[in-house]
């Protein structure tokens, strides 16, 4: 249970949230014609006479949305329902040119399932937590209307009419604006993971409708809920829990009652407020789609859907710790997107692979650098990096070179700063640019004996117990050395001559 | 020559293929009778200049040696609900009036592709929403049919294809397309004496039809005979990826295999057809079926249809209710009629829109289909009327356990005079009591003419079959056919 | 069950078709005719009968994810599809100005 609690007037109030996340579904066409669901084309090209309803046109379904819905389903753990239906949802709308949505009210594909988002203390989620998730169905998205181009008319823009969208219904479970920011994101990753939607919240290909409620604390009743639509972002999410819940309670305790309604947010004003076009559309006639026949999923289907299913987040972060031995923290930051765990396990594979040893043994410190040194040097070289050099193959270079102990942590800084700089090859500017370590005990043996002799008074109060002293040689030693002896072998070295 | 309007789609197929005479000579010849009919009203475009573009088409192409089309050189009525590339396509509606689709319907495109011509736009009841064809923005369409007895009545051709009952009986059309929802083919095939089919549901592809009902619909040939039908419907049947709900089955050759000799056939007769009051002339023309089809070697067994009585009720639940929704794309937003008073928002615009644009037969439907789908009353219709739809199509898979074909009347009454049953839209309903059971299963079913009133008028008898057994019930209506001996025609008086 | 005036009102305004008062009193009967009528299915004990969902027994058919293969239920074709538009603009479709 989270603390998040509202002080009021009249007292402690606590917030019931629910999420329905429309999620594009990743597919060339649109789920009931051919046309193309590319984001940003110009008006209308992508619209078939089906998505424009004209008189006589039929949707038959597309194969690919289905199955992506399917994996969805089976990655939160949920019901997948062999018969599913698609039905009708009836209402008036310029950017709905059917005069319906298709939707699947009835016998939706994906039935419970469930996901897990971490614990975060910072945030106020003091432990991992389930939430439950209602259902998944598959539904049309509709047209866009634009208002500021012409002074009396509305403009109408189809091309994402018909493009499919998963309807992701969590259960009421979220009782925190913290919660429900984990949960769009974990829902999010784990879209992307599985492929099945590119979560890009910015294009619009994820939505939440935001469903609030508030009570006091210690009520069990659940109060009346407000649904803001079309919510874009994880930051916005919990913005409008905020501000609803803020609305809500003062309007109890100024004695007037919550209204079930729709409501559009303003992120310019960070509010909310009553949605006048969706007044009346609360009879929405829901009936069976009589131009679609049931869904009926072969279990050959079902099989081929699960195979493919690729590791999850939760499977994933727990390998990474038990198998590899990352840490917690490590092990949660490199498996939350799609591109930071790709970029990881392919360095480690090949790093593993130069040095010959067990990814075990060396994912830490390719974690490390994946996550802080890498990023880092990008950083300190600003617009000079050519992000283009940044390939796996030249940080695994350079991390073998680090790993065999021919250059320090600083030279491979160093290295890497010059690839990114020119794309040249690492194990060349470490030959050329004199960034390597020399770990030939001979050489540095000699100059130690050099600096020894040369120091005996040291050497005695060394050996008196002054102990400090022991740095003092590490640096005349290194002086010697141009810098670039290995500073482990000078330890070892010294260690031995000092006794 | 005989006369060329009087020749039906196999003769003129014949008579093309083998030089008797040219496309182009019976497109003319049909044209001709198309411009001399605005009397009867059944066009509401006529396009001669397509007719004659494909008949040149076919005789080149017979000139060139080249294979002729099933259809190659018969020009045909186009009911105005199937979409025309470039060609006015209205359902009879104001709303739609001057939309002009830039598809053509997969069933037109058929019957193009088999060497058809199109004569014209054929006039229909409002959205295919009548039985009289009275409810059409474009007027009525009139029979060519008249009763005997001098007082001139202008007679319903039936609905919703009247317009192509009339074209074809008024040899304005050797066949024409029909839909058939709940009896639009049969009930005005039989008002005029000519022959229609509707196939098992799936069998044409509903894509670029305008929708009335979508779980009901299908096209159909209408022509003066079982042949002709066959021929047609062959020409327009078959699988398209387009419409989810067509039949993915290979199309048989029915013209082939016609054979009225029914040895061997079960010929199920449905006691719950016997309808207390049923007009004594219906009853009779059913016993001569009855006997004409146990003359072709067929036995006749008793069978039950216990839920018969509900499947009209039902009907009228089920088609408001997809057209309700059916028909919400006429906004007044991308095509067609749009009424936008000054200072109107949006919701206006849509009100106005359809308002004006829609008929009183179909505000009445789609307010009935709104009413039954709304919330608290989707249960006790909608389902309700869904259920009984499962248990009429039970009715007819266990009279299938006894019988190959049912036969039965396929009107309760002939024709009747335009306006005499305006002010009763129940009553009208009642003319499709035999007809909508067979719809509400999707089964194959047909009227073929029969005989003629003691006023004159024509009666049809209707045969229904089993899924995907048009060829059992165009045998059987050919045996009828063949021993009805039906001549009669109307009298040329328009 | 049978409407009244207000009944229709409503339905009429939910299927987006203005109706004047007289028309609205001339429907309700006729309204009324029809549905007293249909109430004779509830007569029928349909306890254990599943609503019919596939008039013939027929698969649900899926395409391929394929763009514009078939030009016909494929986009590019905006001429087309703003061909018959009361209004069109710009290559939009032109509506009342909606305050959302
Ligand atoms: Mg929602
Ligand atoms: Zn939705």
């Amino acid at each position: 249970m989270s603390n998040y609690r509202i002080q009021g007037a009249t007292g402690e109030w606590e917030v019931v949230i629910g999420l329905e996340v429309h999620a594009q579904v990743t597919s060339q066409s649109k789920l009931f014609s051919g046309a193309d669901t590319t984001f940003g084309a110009e008006p209308n090209t992508q619209v078939s006479l089906v998505d424009a309803a004209m008189p006589g046109m039929l949707p038959v379904p597309n194969a690919e949305c289905i199955r992506q819905a399917v994996r969805t389903g089976m990655a939160i753990e949920a019901q997948i329902n062999k018969y599913s239906r698609f039905d009708r949802k009836n209402y008036f709308y310029a950017d709905l040119p059917q005069g319906y949505q298709i939707s699947q009210l009835y016998h939706p594909i994906v039935g419970e399932g469930q996901l897990l988002i971490e614990k975060d203390e910072k945030a106020g989620i003091p432990e991992d937590k389930i939430i439950g998730i209602e259902r998944i169905h598959v539904e049309q998205d509709a047209g866009k209307l634009m208002h500021d181009q012409h002074p009396t008319m509305s403009y109408v823009d189809l091309n994402r009419c018909g493009v499919a969208l998963m309807e992701i219904v969590s259960k009421p479970d979220m009782t925190s604006p913290a919660e429900a920011g984990a949960y769009v994101r974990k829902l999010r990753s784990i879209l992307r993971y599985v492929g099945s939607c590119d979560g890009n919240m910015e294009q619009g290909s994820m939505r939440a409708d935001v469903n609030v409620s508030v009570r006091k604390v210690g009520d069990t009743e659940l109060g009346t809920r407000t649904e803001t639509k079309n919510v874009n972002s994880v930051r916005f999410v919990m913005a409008v829990i905020e501000s609803e819940v803020r609305r809500q309670v003062d309007l109890i305790e100024d004695r007037g009652t919550v209204v079930q309604e729709t409501r559009l947010y303003d992120p310019d004003k960070n509010e909310t407020r009553s949605m006048r076009s969706k007044e009346d559309a609360h009879d929405y006639r829901y009936f069976p789609d009589p131009d679609l026949l049931p869904v009926n999923l072969e279990d050959s289907f079902l099989e081929e859907c699960r195979a493919s299913l690729p590791e999850l987040p939760d499977a994933k972060r727990t390998r990474y710790i038990e198998e590899l031995g990352l840490s917690e923290y490590n092990a949660a930051v490199l498996t939350v997107e799609v591109e930071t765990f790709a970029r990881f396990e392919t360095l480690l594979d090949i790093t593993a692979k130069h040095l010959g040893k067990p990814e075990s043994e060396i994912a830490t410190t390719v974690a490390n650098w994946s996550m802080s040194t890498a990023p880092g040097v990008v950083k300190s070289l600003g617009d000079e990096a050519n992000l283009e050099y940044a390939t796996a193959e030249a940080q695994a270079a350079i991390l073998g070179m680090q790993g065999a102990g021919d250059i320090s942590g600083s030279q491979a800084k160093e290295i890497y700063e010059i690839v990114l700089k020119t794309g040249r090859d690492p194990a060349e500017i470490a030959d050329t640019e004199g960034l390597k370590q020399v770990s030939d005990t001979g050489a540095i043996e000699a100059a130690i004996d050099d600096i020894l002799a040369s120091n005996e008074d040291k050497v005695e109060q060394y050996k008196g117990g002054k102990d400090k002293l022991f740095g003092f040689f590490v640096g005349q030693t290194m002086k010697a050395m141009k810098g670039q002896a290995n500073p482990q072998v000078v330890n070892q070295i010294l260690k031995g001559k000092l006794g | 020559m005989s006369n060329l309007t009087d020749l039906g789609v196999a003769a003129i197929r014949d008579g093309v293929a083998n030089g008797d005479f040219s496309a182009r000579e019976v497109a003319e010849a049909f044209n001709a009778n198309v411009a001399a009919a605005a009397d009867l009203n059944a066009f509401i475009v006529t396009t001669p200049e397509r007719a004659l573009e494909a008949a040149d088409g076919v005789d080149a192409d017979r000139a060139a040696g080249k294979e002729l089309g099933s259809m190659a050189g018969v020009p045909i009525g186009m009911k105005d609900l199937f979409a025309t590339k470039g060609v006015q396509t209205t359902a009879a509606s104001h709303i739609l009036e001057g939309f002009t689709p830039q598809y053509e319907s997969t069933v037109s495109s058929n019957l193009w592709a088999a060497g058809a011509g199109m004569l014209g736009k054929l006039n229909l009841d409002q959205f295919a929403m009548g039985s009289s064809n009275e409810t059409s923005y474009f007027g009525n369409v009139t029979s060519p049919w008249r009763r005997p007895d001098g007082s001139n009545t202008p007679m319903s051709p039936g609905g919703s294809s009247g317009g192509s009952s009339t074209a074809v009986s008024a040899r304005l059309a050797p066949a024409a397309t029909g839909t058939d929802t709940g009896g639009s083919i049969r009930q005005p095939a039989a008002f005029t004496g000519i022959t229609g089919v509707k196939p098992t549901y799936g069998r044409c592809s509903r894509w670029g039809v305008v929708a009335f009902a979508s779980s009901l619909d299908q096209a159909g040939p209408m022509a003066h005979d079982v042949r002709d039908c066959a021929i047609m419907l062959g020409a327009m049947a078959g699988f398209d990826p387009k419409d989810s709900t067509s039949l993915d089955l290979p199309v048989p050759d029915w013209e082939a295999a016609l054979n009225s000799d029914l040895k061997g056939k079960k010929v199920g007769i449905p006691k719950e057809y016997r309808m207390e009051g049923t007009d004594p002339e219906i009853l009779q023309s059913w016993d001569n079926g009855i006997a004409w089809l146990k003359d072709a070697g067929a036995e006749i067994v008793e069978i039950s249809l216990p839920h018969t009585k509900y499947a009209l009720p039902a009907y009228y639940i089920i088609a408001p209710a997809e057209a309700s929704s059916n028909l919400a794309r006429y906004d007044g937003v991308r095509y067609g009629l749009r009424d936008l008073p000054d200072g109107a928002g949006l919701q206006d615009m849509y009100a106005e829109t359809r308002a004006a644009g829609f008929g009183d037969e179909v505000k009445r439907r789609v307010l009935i289909g709104t009413y039954v789908l709304s919330a608290g009353f989707y249960d006790a219709y909608y389902n309700q009327a869904q259920k009984i739809r499962t248990l009429v199509a039970q009715d007819f898979e266990k009279a299938w356990e006894h019988c190959d074909v049912i036969l039965a009347p396929t009107t309760p009454s002939a024709s009747f005079g335009l306006g005499e049953k305006d002010d009763d839209p129940l009553g009208m309903y009642l003319n499709d009591v035999f007809a909508v059971p067979a719809s509400l299963a999707g089964l194959p079913a047909m009227s073929v003419p029969c005989g003629v009133t003691s006023e004159g008028l024509p009666l049809g008898l209707q045969i229904v079959g089993k899924a995907f057994d048009e060829q059992g019930v165009m045998n059987a209506g050919l045996a009828i056919e063949e021993r009805a001996g039906f001549t009669a025609k109307p009298e040329k008086w328009w | 069950m049978s409407v009244n005036k207000e009944n229709v009102a409503k339905i009429a305004s939910l299927a987006r078709i203005k109706m004047s008062d007289d028309e609205l009193e001339r429907m309700v009967p006729e309204l009324n005719q029809i549905l007293g009528w249909v109430d004779q299915l509830s007569e029928v004990d349909c306890s254990n009968v599943e609503p019919m969902t596939a008039v013939i027994p027929n698969e649900l058919r899926l395409r391929a994810d394929e763009v514009n293969a078939d030009p016909k239920t494929g986009g590019d074709r905006r001429d087309d599809v703003l061909a018959n538009a009361p209004a069109a603009e710009h290559g939009f479709f032109g509506v009342p100005k909606v305050i959302e």
